[in-house]
C-alpha cells in the first residue's frame, strides 16, 4: 500500500531529487509551491519514475489560507500522511541591513510559513497513528554568523519548533527527522562565492530517505558536517564574536 | 538569474573555456537566462572538444532541466527536457518496453547534447541517426519558447537545429520516438576478427540491430585490424546483479597508458573472448555505456588529457581506412579504447556527421606526437571524402570543413541570418570559422 508525501517547495533541486526518491518507490506525492507551471512538470516527471499519484498543489509560505485545501486533499487518500518542508528564503544579508523589513519574509518562508501548515496537519498524522515529518533547517541555524544570522535565526527557530513537534508527534507513532544540510549544490548556493565540500542534492535526498527509514532524528548531510558544527558551537562567545566564519 | 564564473573542459580535458554559466533549474528562469545574457547551451559536458565550450562567453548549462513531461504507451512518444540524460531514459523505460532509439557511447550525455550533435549509436546502420528520431522540439532564442518540428513550414529551423551545435538557440525540451524492445538485457555474440580485411567484410554480413567492433589500434603486419566484434539485440529475462559503479580518483601518472601497458592489455582483452567465439547476456547498460560504470575514467590519461579522432569514409574507401589504421599501427601512440562501425546513410541535420560508410574512433593521450598524428589522419580523411566527428574534435584544421561538411554554406546563411550578433557562438564554432564560412 502506498503512503503520501506532502512536499512543500518541491521545485528546488532538493526536494526535486527527495521527490523522485519517493516516486520510486511507488508513493503518492503532493507536490507544494509557487509556480504551478513548473510543478506540472515535476509531477508527470513523478508519474513516470513510478508514483503511485502525483499532482501539483498550491502553496504559498506567506499564504496560509490556501493551506487547508491541501490537508483537505490529502485526507482523501489512505495510508500514512508525511511532510517534507524544503522552503526558505535567503536573501544576502546586506539586503537585509539596507531593507530590514525582509525579515519578516526570511521568517515567514523559513519557520512560521512551514511551521502553520505543520500544527494544521499534525492532528491527521496523530488520528492514523504514523506518519514522518521532514524539516529541512540549515547548519546556519545551529550559530548567528554575521554573513547570514537573520536566515540563521529563521531556521533555528525552525528546529526548535521540530524538536517541539517530534515531542508531541512520537506520542502516536509519529516521528519528525530534523535534516541540516551543509552546503549543497542548488539554485541558491550556485553563484555564491567561496562554497566548499559541496553535496549534489541527489545525495542529500538518500541521506533524507535513510534517516526517515532509520527514524532518526537530528540529521547532517553530508555527516561531517556534524563534527564541523559541533566545533563551531563549542567556541566560546567572547572568541566567535570577533571572528567571520 | 544568478550566473558563475567557472571553468570547465569537455570530456578529452585538453581544452578549458572560463566563463559565466547559468544553470536554471525551472523553464522561467531559463527564460530569464537568455533574456539577460544569450548564450549557446551546454548539458553534461561529454563531447569531447570543444563543442561545449564558451570562453569569455555566458553559457547556460541545462542539466538541472531534466524532467519527463510525457509519455504515451501507445505510440513510444516521450517527452523530456534537454538536460535528462539518455541512460536515465532507458533506466526507466526499457523494464516497460521502450528504449530510446538511439544511444550514444555513454548514457551521461543529454538529450539536448545528442540533438545538437545528431549522434549516432551502435544501431546506426538499422535506425539512422537520434535527430532522425525527434518529432518535435521546443527552441529558445530569447525568453519565448519556439515549437520546431520536421513538417513544411519548418523544416529548415529543424534542420539547422539537428547537429546544429546549438547555434539556432537553446533546446529546452523534445518530443521523442522511442523504440520498442522485448526488456532491459542484451543477448550479445562476442567473436574475434583476425584483420582488417575481415573485419569489414564481418561488419557488412552482419543483420544484427546493434554491432560494434573493438579493434586493436596497437596491433600491426598480419594482425592490423584484429579485434572482437559484437552483435547484440534487446532481450527478456533475469537482469544480472548491476555491479557498483567505481570511479578514478585522481590523475593517473604519466606511465598508465604507456604503449606497453596498452599493448599487453589489448592482447589480452582481445583473448579474453574464446577463439570460437561466445553469446552473454548483458544487462542493457553494460552494452551501451561500459564505460559509465568507470566514473572519470578520462583522468587516466592524466592531466594533459586526450584527443579522440573519430572519422567516416564513404563504403568503397574501406582502404583508405585501412591506410589510416595503419599509420595509427605505426604510430604506437593508440589506447585501448578504439572502435569501428558500419554506418548507414541516417542523418537528420545540415551539419549532422553520420554518411554511409566505415566510421573509426580511437583514443590518444594528448602529446604533440599525438596531435601531429591527427593532423595526418585529418588530411587523410579528407583525401578518402571522409568526414571527422565535431562532437569529438579538438584539433581539425577549419580549411577541411567546406569539404568534410557539404551543406556548411547553407547552414552557415541560415543561422547567421537567426542569430546575427554570434551569440550562440562556441569555442568549436569559432576555431573552425564556422559561422564565417561561405
Amino acid at each position: 500500500m502506498s503512503d503520501s508525501w506532502i512536499i512543500l517547495g518541491a521545485t528546488s533541486s532538493m526536494a526535486k531529487a527527495f521527490a523522485r526518491a519517493v516516486s520510486d518507490r511507488g508513493e503518492r506525492v503532493f507536490l507544494a509551491g509557487r509556480d504551478m507551471a513548473d510543478l506540472e512538470a515535476m509531477a508527470s516527471d513523478c508519474l513516470f519514475r513510478g508514483a503511485a499519484v502525483a499532482e501539483a498543489v498550491k502553496f504559498d509560505a506567506r499564504d496560509s489560507a490556501g493551506f487547508g485545501a491541501i490537508v483537505e486533499r490529502v485526507r482523501k487518500e489512505d495510508g500514512l500522511i508525511n511532510v517534507a518542508v524544503f522552503v526558505g528564503s535567503m536573501p544576502p544579508q546586506d539586503a537585509i541591513d539596507t531593507d530590514p523589513t525582509l525579515i519578516q519574509g526570511v521568517v515567514t518562508d523559513s519557520h512560521t510559513g512551514p511551521a502553520t501548515f505543520l500544527q494544521m496537519i499534525a492532528p491527521e498524522i496523530e488520528a492514523r497513528g504514523g506518519g514522518t515529518v521532514v524539516g529541512v533547517g540549515s547548519v546556519a541555524g545551529d550559530r548567528g554568523r554575521i554573513g547570514n544570522y537573520v536566515y540563521g535565526s529563521a531556521k533555528a527557530g525552525f528546529h526548535t519548533y521540530l524538536s517541539g513537534l517530534r515531542n508531541r508527534l512520537t506520542r502516536s507513532g509519529g516521528h519528525v527527522v530534523t535534516v541540516k544540510p551543509g552546503f549543497v549544490d542548488t539554485a541558491m548556493t550556485w553563484d555564491i562565492e567561496g562554497m566548499f565540500l559541496v553535496a549534489p542534492p541527489e545525495n542529500v535526498a538518500r541521506d533524507i530517505l535513510r534517516a526517515v527509514e532509520k527514524k532518526t532524528d537530528v540529521l547532517y548531510t553530508p555527516f561531517f558536517w556534524r563534527i564541523i558544527m559541533g566545533i563551531i558551537k563549542t567556541i566560546p562567545e567572547r572568541i566567535f564574536k570577533k571572528m567571520s566564519v | 538569474m544568478a550566473w558563475k564564473t567557472l571553468t570547465y573542459s569537455g570530456w578529452g580535458r585538453m581544452k578549458q573555456a572560463t566563463g559565466p554559466v547559468a544553470r536554471p533549474e525551472r523553464v522561467s528562469s531559463l527564460a530569464r537566462a537568455l533574456e539577460d545574457r544569450p548564450g549557446p547551451a551546454i548539458g553534461n559536458c561529454r563531447s569531447y572538444g570543444d563543442a561545449c565550450l564558451a570562453n569569455d562567453a555566458p553559457a547556460i548549462q541545462t542539466t538541472r532541466l531534466d524532467r519527463i513531461l510525457g509519455f504515451d504507451e501507445e505510440t513510444g512518444i516521450l517527452e523530456a527536457e534537454a538536460g535528462l540524460r539518455v541512460g536515465e531514459i532507458a533506466r526507466i523505460f526499457a523494464p516497460k518496453g521502450w528504449l530510446p532509439a538511439v544511444m550514444p557511447g555513454t548514457g551521461f550525455a543529454t538529450v539536448g547534447g545528442c540533438i545538437a550533435n545528431d549522434v549516432h549509436g551502435k544501431n546506426h546502420h538499422s535506425v539512422g541517426s537520434f535527430g532522425q528520431h525527434v518529432v518535435e522540439l521546443t527552441l529558445m532564442q530569447g525568453g519565448v519558447p519556439k515549437t520546431v518540428t520536421p513538417k513544411k513550414k519548418n523544416t529548415k529551423l529543424f534542420e539547422a537545429t539537428i547537429g546544429g551545435l546549438g547555434q539556432t538557440g537553446v533546446i529546452a525540451s523534445a518530443k521523442l520516438q522511442l523504440l520498442a524492445c522485448k526488456g532491459d538485457v542484451m543477448m550479445v555474440t562476442e567473436r574475434r576478427i583476425d584483420g582488417f580485411d575481415e573485419f569489414i567484410a564481418a561488419l557488412d554480413a552482419s543483420n544484427s540491430p546493434y554491432s560494434v567492433g573493438w579493434i586493436d589500434a596497437t596491433a600491426r603486419g598480419d594482425d592490423l585490424g584484429r579485434g572482437i566484434l559484437e552483435e547484440g539485440e534487446t532481450g527478456y529475462g533475469l537482469v544480472p546483479a548491476k555491479k557498483s559503479s567505481k570511479s578514478v580518483p585522481f590523475d593517473a601518472p604519466g606511465f598508465t597508458l604507456s604503449a606497453p601497458i596498452v599493448k599487453a592489455f589489448n592482447t589480452a582483452y582481445f583473448r579474453r573472448v574464446p577463439a570460437a567465439g561466445r553469446t552473454l547476456v548483458k544487462p542493457i547498460q553494460d552494452f551501451f555505456f561500459p564505460l559509465d560504470r568507470i566514473h572519470d575514467w578520462n583522468r587516466l590519461y592524466g592531466k594533459a588529457g586526450f584527443i579522440q579522432f573519430q572519422c567516416v569514409v564513404p563504403p568503397d574507401k574501406a582502404e583508405a581506412l585501412k591506410t589510416i589504421l595503419k599509420e595509427i599501427a605505426k604510430a604506437g601512440l593508440a589506447s585501448p579504447l578504439a572502435v569501428l562501425k558500419r554506418m548507414g546513410p541516417g542523418r537528420a541535420g545540415l551539419m549532422s556527421f553520420p554518411m554511409e560508410g566505415y566510421t573509426l574512433a580511437v583514443d590518444f593521450k594528448n602529446t604533440g606526437l599525438a596531435k601531429s598524428l591527427i593532423g595526418r589522419l585529418e588530411q587523410m580523411t579528407a583525401d578518402a571524402e571522409g568526414r571527422v566527428y565535431l562532437a569529438k574534435d579538438a584539433t581539425l584544421n577549419a580549411k577541411h570543413m567546406p569539404q568534410m561538411y557539404p551543406e556548411l554554406p547553407k547552414f552557415v546563411a541560415y543561422v547567421n541570418k537567426l542569430d546575427p550578433d554570434g551569440a550562440f557562438e562556441t569555442d568549436l564554432t569559432r576555431r573552425l570559422q564556422i559561422r564565417s564560412a561561405s
